[in-house]
C-alpha cells in the first residue's frame, strides 16, 4: 500500500509540473490555434537563468535564506522568458498569423531550435547542478516519504492554476481572451486590441514556463540545455489529452499523464509478468492518450475552439 | 504587411543559419600545428578522425575525448613525425554523432570520404559498432577510447581495437564486488537501453547470479530521463541489497538522489559511464558512499599520466573520464604508422595488431580480437565528494583468460570470448 501511496505522490509531483507546462500551450492553442513548440524551450531558459542567478547569489556569499535566493533567480528569470515569448511571437508568429497553420508552426519548431542552441553556447554542454541550498528532508506518512520541494512543487501548481481561471473567467482580460478566441475579427470590430491579448497569452505562458523551470530544477537538482524539449513534449502531449485550448484540460491532463507515467513504471511489469518492463511506461502513457483521442477526439474535456469555427 | 513576413522569416533562417554555421565550423578547423622547421622537405597532410557525441546529454564526455585525441595529434605535429622520408603533418577532424547510432553512421561515412586513415572513436558502444561496419568496409583502423560493450570486438573485424577494458571485465567485477564486498543477497538493477548499458548491466547480473545473488528487479530507463522515482519506488517495495546502474552520470546523479529522497537504504554501483567527477555535482552530494567502477587504473596509478594530466587540465580543464585513452588510442594510431613506416591504412594495419606502445593508461597491446590484453578496472567509493579507489580487480592477462580476481565469475560470463586462438 506505501508503495502505491509512493507512486501517487511520484505522479501528481510529475503531474503537477506537466501541468503548469500544458498551461502555457493550451492558452496559446485556444487564443490563436498555434502549437507553440518554442514553450518547452523558454521553460529550460527559465530554469538555467535562474540557476545561474542562485549560483551567482551562493557564490556572493550574502548570507540570505535559501528560499529568497530561489525567488530572487525566479524574480530575474521571469521578465526574461516573458521578454523571450514576445519577441517570439513579435518575429516568427505574428507575421504569420494570417499565412496557413503550417507556417506558424514551422518558425515554432525553428525559434525552438534556436533557444536550444542559444542555450548550449550560453551555459555549454554539460549537466548544471543546481546548488542544494534546500536539502532534501523527506516527511514520512504511511510508509511513504514527502519532500518540501514536492509539497511546494504540488502548492505552487495548484494555486496558479486557481490564480489563472479567476484571471481568464473574471477579468476585463480574461473576457477578451476569451472573445478573441471565439472570433479574432469580431473581438477586433468590439474594440478588442487583439496585438496586445495576444501578446497577454504569451506574455503569462512564458511566467508561468519561468516558475515550472524553476520548479523542475529545484526538484531535479540539475538544468541542461535540452531539458525543455522532453518535458515540453509531454506538457502537450497532457494538454491534448485533456483537451487543448481548455485550460481545466491542461490541468487535469497534466496530472493524470504524470499518474499514468508513475502507475505505468511501476506496475506494468508485475501485471504482464515481466513480458513488458518500466521501458514500457511511455508506451503506456501514450497507449492511453491513444484511446481516450480514439473515444473523445477532442481530449476528455474538449477543446474549447469549437465555438470558434 | 508582406515586408515584415519576409523580414521575420529572413531573421530565423540567418539565425538557423548562424546556429548550423557554429557547428560546422569546429569539424572544418584543423589542429594548429607549429610551422615545420625544415620546409624543404615536402609536407604530407595526413587526415585523422574522431567521433564523440559533443552536444546532447553527454556532450562534456565527448568533448573530453575528442580534447584527448586532439592533444594527442598536436603533440604529433609539435614533435614532427616522419614517415617514409616525408615529413608528415596530422589534421584532426573531429565529427558529432550525438550519440545515436544513426548519426553514428552518417559521420563515419563523412570521415571515410573525406579520406581518414584512421579513427578514434566513437564513445558509446551504441554509435561505435554499427560505425565500425563502415569503417572496416573501407579499411580503415578504428580505436575505441571508451567502447567498453564486448560486441564491438567479436564481430570478427579486423580494423576493431579497443585501449579500455570490456564490459565482460567490469560486469563481473562489479557483480561480484556486491556480493562478495557489499555482502548483497538481493541485487536490483537498472538500464539505460543502450548498448553500453544494458551490456553492463546483463554481465553484472550474470556474475552476481553465478555467486549466488538473486536479483529481485530488472528495471530500465533511457539515457535522457530526470525522473527514476517511479521505477525507484517499485524496486524499494523488492528491499533489494545493491542497486546497480548500467548508464551515465547524468542519470546516476539525480538517481542518488532520488533514491535518498525516498528514503531507500540501499547501497548505488554503478559503471564508469557514471564515475565520473561530475556524478558528486550532479548528485548534490547524494552519492556519498555509494560505489562506481573504472576501466583501467586510477589516474594517479597510471604508468605515465602525470605530465598529460597537468599539460591536460591547464589546455581544457578538468579530466573527465576517457581524454587519457583517446590520447592513447590516437597515439597507438601513430605509433603503428611509424613501426609500419607507411600511412596506408592497409600496410600499417597489421603493424598495429601487432603494437606494443608504451600509453600513459598502461601499455597499449591488443589481443587478436582487438581487445587491449591490460584491461584492468578500479572499483571506487566516494568520499567526501571524491571518489576514492578501493581495489584493482584483473591483470596483466588479456579479458578472458581468468586473472587473479574475476576467477569465479569469468566463466560463466564471458562464454562468448573462450574460444582463443
Amino acid at each position: 500500500m506505501e508503495i502505491f501511496l509512493q507512486q501517487i505522490i511520484n505522479g501528481l509531483t510529475l503531474g503537477s509540473v506537466y501541468a503548469l507546462v500544458a498551461l502555457g500551450y493550451t492558452m496559446v492553442y485556444g487564443i490563436i490555434g498555434l502549437i507553440n513548440f518554442a514553450h518547452g524551450e523558454v521553460v529550460m531558459v527559465g530554469a538555467m537563468i535562474a540557476l545561474s542567478v542562485v549560483q551567482a547569489l551562493i557564490g556572493a556569499q550574502l548570507g540570505l535564506p535559501p528560499g529568497l535566493v530561489i525567488l530572487v533567480g525566479l524574480a530575474v528569470a521571469m521578465p526574461i522568458c516573458m521578454g523571450i515569448a514576445y519577441t517570439a511571437e513579435r518575429v516568427a508568429y505574428r507575421p504569420l498569423r494570417s499565412a496557413p497553420r503550417l507556417a506558424p508552426l514551422i518558425t515554432a519548431i525553428g525559434v525552438s531550435i534556436v533557444l536550444q542552441n542559444l542555450a548550449m553556447i550560453i551555459w555549454g554542454r554539460n549537466y548544471l547542478n543546481f546548488p542544494d541550498i534546500i536539502k532534501p528532508s523527506p516527511i514520512e506518512f504511511g510508509g511513504a516519504f514527502i519532500t518540501d520541494v514536492q509539497i511546494l512543487i504540488i502548492g505552487v501548481a495548484a494555486l496558479i492554476m486557481a490564480g489563472l481561471l479567476l484571471v481568464v473567467h473574471k477579468t476585463r482580460l480574461g473576457m477578451a481572451m476569451r472573445a478573441t478566441a471565439q472570433n479574432q475579427q469580431v473581438a477586433g470590430l468590439m474594440g478588442i486590441d487583439i496585438n496586445t491579448v495576444i501578446s497577454a497569452a504569451f506574455l503569462i505562458g512564458a511566467a508561468l514556463a519561468a516558475v515550472a523551470g524553476v520548479l523542475v530544477t529545484l526538484y531535479y537538482g540539475i538544468a541542461h540545455y535540452h531539458m525543455g524539449f522532453i518535458l515540453g513534449l509531454k506538457a502537450f502531449t497532457a494538454a491534448v489529452l485533456g483537451g487543448i485550448g481548455n485550460l481545466g484540460g491542461a490541468m487535469l491532463g497534466g496530472v493524470l499523464l504524470g499518474i499514468i507515467e508513475a502507475l505505468g513504471a511501476g506496475y506494468i511489469g508485475d501485471l504482464t509478468g515481466g513480458f513488458l518492463g518500466s521501458h514500457y511506461q511511455d508506451v503506456f502513457a501514450f497507449a492511453v492518450l491513444i484511446i481516450v483521442l480514439v473515444f473523445r477526439p477532442s481530449g476528455l474535456l474538449g477543446e474549447r475552439v469549437g465555438d470558434r469555427a | 504587411m508582406k515586408h515584415v513576413r519576409t523580414l521575420g522569416l529572413t531573421l530565423v533562417a540567418v539565425a538557423l543559419a548562424g546556429v548550423y554555421g557554429c557547428g560546422k565550423k569546429e569539424e572544418a578547423k584543423p589542429a594548429p600545428a607549429p610551422k615545420a622547421e625544415a620546409p624543404a622537405k615536402p609536407e604530407v597532410v595526413v587526415k585523422l578522425g574522431h567521433v564523440g557525441p559533443l552536444t546532447g546529454p553527454i556532450a562534456h564526455l565527448g568533448k573530453d575525448n575528442e580534447n584527448g585525441a586532439r592533444m594527442a595529434v598536436e603533440d604529433a605535429n609539435a614533435k614532427g613525425t616522419e614517415i617514409d622520408g616525408k615529413k608528415i603533418k596530422f589534421e584532426f577532424l573531429g565529427e558529432d554523432d550525438q550519440a545515436d547510432p544513426k548519426t553514428g553512421t552518417v559521420v563515419a561515412q563523412k570521415l571515410v570520404d573525406a579520406k581518414v586513415v584512421g579513427v578514434v572513436g566513437h564513445l558509446n558502444s551504441g554509435t561505435t559498432i554499427p560505425a565500425s561496419k563502415i569503417y572496416t568496409d573501407a579499411g580503415i583502423p578504428q580505436i575505441s577510447p571508451s567502447a567498453t560493450n564486448p560486441k564491438y570486438t567479436q564481430q570478427g573485424f579486423k580494423t576493431t581495437f579497443r585501449v579500455i577494458a570490456n564490459d565482460v571485465q567490469q560486469g563481473s567485477a562489479l557483480g561480484e564486488f556486491s556480493v562478495k564486498e557489499l555482502k548483497a543477497k538481493k541485487i536490483a538493477i537498472i538500464d539505460d537501453k543502450t548498448a553500453y548499458g544494458e551490456g553492463l548491466a546483463n554481465e553484472t547480473q550474470k556474475a552476481a547470479e553465478a555467486l549466488g545473488a538473486k536479483i529481485v528487479a530488472r528495471e530500465y530507463t533511457t539515457d535522457k530521463a530526470t525522473d527514476f522515482k517511479a521505477i525507484l519506488t517499485k524496486i524499494k517495495g523488492k528491499q533489494p541489497d545493491v542497486i546497480m546502474y548500467g548508464g551515465m552520470d547524468a542519470q546516476a546523479g539525480p538517481m542518488v538522489k532520488q533514491m535518498k529522497e525516498l528514503g531507500i537504504k540501499a547501497k548505488f554501483i554503478s559503471g564508469d559511464g557514471a564515475c565520473t567527477a561530475e556524478w558528486t555535482k550532479l548528485s548534490a552530494g547524494a552519492n556519498e558512499s555509494h560505489y562506481c567502477s573504472q576501466a583501467g587504473l586510477p589516474i594517479d596509478k597510471m604508468p605515465n599520466a602525470k605530465d598529460f594530466q597537468e599539460r591536460f587540465t591547464k589546455k581544457y580543464g578538468q579530466i573527465q573520464v576517457y581524454a587519457p585513452y583517446a590520447y592513447d588510442a590516437t597515439m597507438a594510431l601513430i605509433a603503428a604508422m611509424k613501426k609500419a613506416n607507411s600511412t596506408d591504412p592497409a600496410k600499417y594495419l597489421p603493424a598495429l595488431a601487432t603494437l606494443s606502445h608504451d600509453g600513459v593508461t598502461a601499455k597499449v597491446e591488443f589481443d587478436e580480437k582487438g581487445d587491449t590484453k591490460h584491461g584492468l578496472i578500479t572499483i571506487y567509493d566516494v568520499k567526501e565528494g571524491k571518489l576514492n579507489a578501493l581495489s584493482i580487480v584483473g591483470g596483466a592477462a588479456a579479458a578472458p583468460a581468468p586473472a587473479a580476481a574475476p576467477a569465479a565469475a569469468a566463466p560463466a560470463a564471458a562464454p562468448k570470448a573462450e574460444p582463443k586462438k
